[in-house]
């Protein structure tokens, strides 16, 4: 099933009932010809497991990097991608458009 | 996020709840909102909860004012089809991946069936029954399939008085102006009439069941999509 938003909160539930670290990652905004609307969401176990998506691929790797710091500490994070960040050649969009996701731990 | 949080977020959505999550994006402290309460550390004024539910009742998650975020979970969108014939077993799978749920509604034995249709809702009342029980709402399409105005026809006057955000209507465009005539006679006007889309889809020259399911699929989707102001442009 591809649907949206419902799988990835149920799957992260389930990931911590098992007893896992789970960090959650929402899109809150967005600019230009960003790949996934507000309110997208990725979520990652410590295992690097992950269910749905930021982005269309480009900046997963630094959101699960991201996500499992945030595990760690419990600090939520609010990371920004685009062409003008100075990560812009590791993990910008290549569409030219800018994001911000907001990471947080499932408590 | 909070246990108790994430747990009624999930409950809520499981009972097809409209629901907020509102996140301080400050320090991650968070609140449920829902049409009726709120629930959760953040405390927010009445303003703050006027603007959260109006963005609720608009189905729009972002950014707003004092740095929070509003994640909007709205119930699925649904998709009522009136006739369980060809079309609808393409149309029916189509949309259940664009995230609809689909209720197909025939009082006819010989086509509703779960062999035609498999895994996909059934009700097999007369259409105005059926549609006076699924109350269309603004995240639900509707669309008559039948060809066959005793089927057609009770569907339509049901969803014209209700939220429905589509109304379509298969049929050729000679068919349509008698279906308009009828409802006409049934008391509807011109305002009702706008509503209705038929000749049902777009025009992409659409010939077997599948393609016209596509056609009808991405007119529901440009309804929904397309704000009014740049329909008003495209025309």
């Amino acid at each position: 099933m591809i649907n949206p938003a419902e799988d990835i909160l149920e799957q992260a539930a389930r990931w911590r009932t098992g007893g896992k670290q789970v960090a959650v990652a929402t899109v809150v905004s967005t600019w230009g010809s960003s790949p996934r609307p507000v309110g997208s969401q990725l979520a990652v176990d410590e295992d690097r497991r992950m269910v749905g998506s930021v982005s269309g691929g480009c900046i997963e790797g630094a959101v699960v990097h991201e996500a499992l710091q945030v595990m760690q500490d419990g600090k939520p994070r609010l990371l920004d991608f685009g062409v003008t960040n100075e990560q812009a050649w590791e993990v910008g969009l290549a569409c030219g458009g800018k994001v911000q996701v907001f990471v947080e731990r499932v408590d | 996020m909070q246990p108790a949080i994430l747990k009624r977020l999930l409950d809520e959505r499981a009972e097809k709840r409209p629901v907020a999550l509102v996140t301080r994006i400050a320090d991650g402290v968070q609140c449920i909102v829902t049409p009726g309460d709120m629930l959760g550390e953040l405390v927010l004024n009445d303003a703050e909860q006027a603007t959260i539910r109006r963005h609720l009742a608009d189905d729009r998650s972002g950014m707003v004012e004092g740095g929070y975020f509003v994640h909007v979970h709205n119930p699925p969108l649904r998709l009522v089809l009136v006739g369980a014939v060809h079309i609808a077993q393409a149309l029916a799978p189509m949309a259940a991946i664009a995230g609809y749920q689909v209720v197909i509604v025939d009082p006819r034995q010989a086509f509703a069936t779960d062999e035609r249709f498999p895994g996909v809702s059934l009700d097999d009342r007369w259409p105005d029954e059926a549609l006076e029980a699924l109350k269309p709402n603004r995240r639900t399409a509707v669309v008559t399939l039948t060809h066959d105005p005793k089927l057609d026809d009770p569907a339509l006057i049901v969803a014209l008085k209700s939220d429905a955000f589509y109304i379509g209507c298969l049929g050729s465009r000679k068919t349509h102006a008698k279906r308009l005539e009828r409802l006409g006679e049934a008391g509807f006007g011109e305002a009702d009439f706008t509503r209705i889309h038929g000749p049902l889809g777009l025009n992409i020259g659409a010939v077997t069941p599948a393609e016209i399911a596509i056609s009808a699929l991405a007119q529901i989707t440009e309804v929904l999509r397309r704000a009014p102001e740049s329909e008003a442009k495209a025309a």
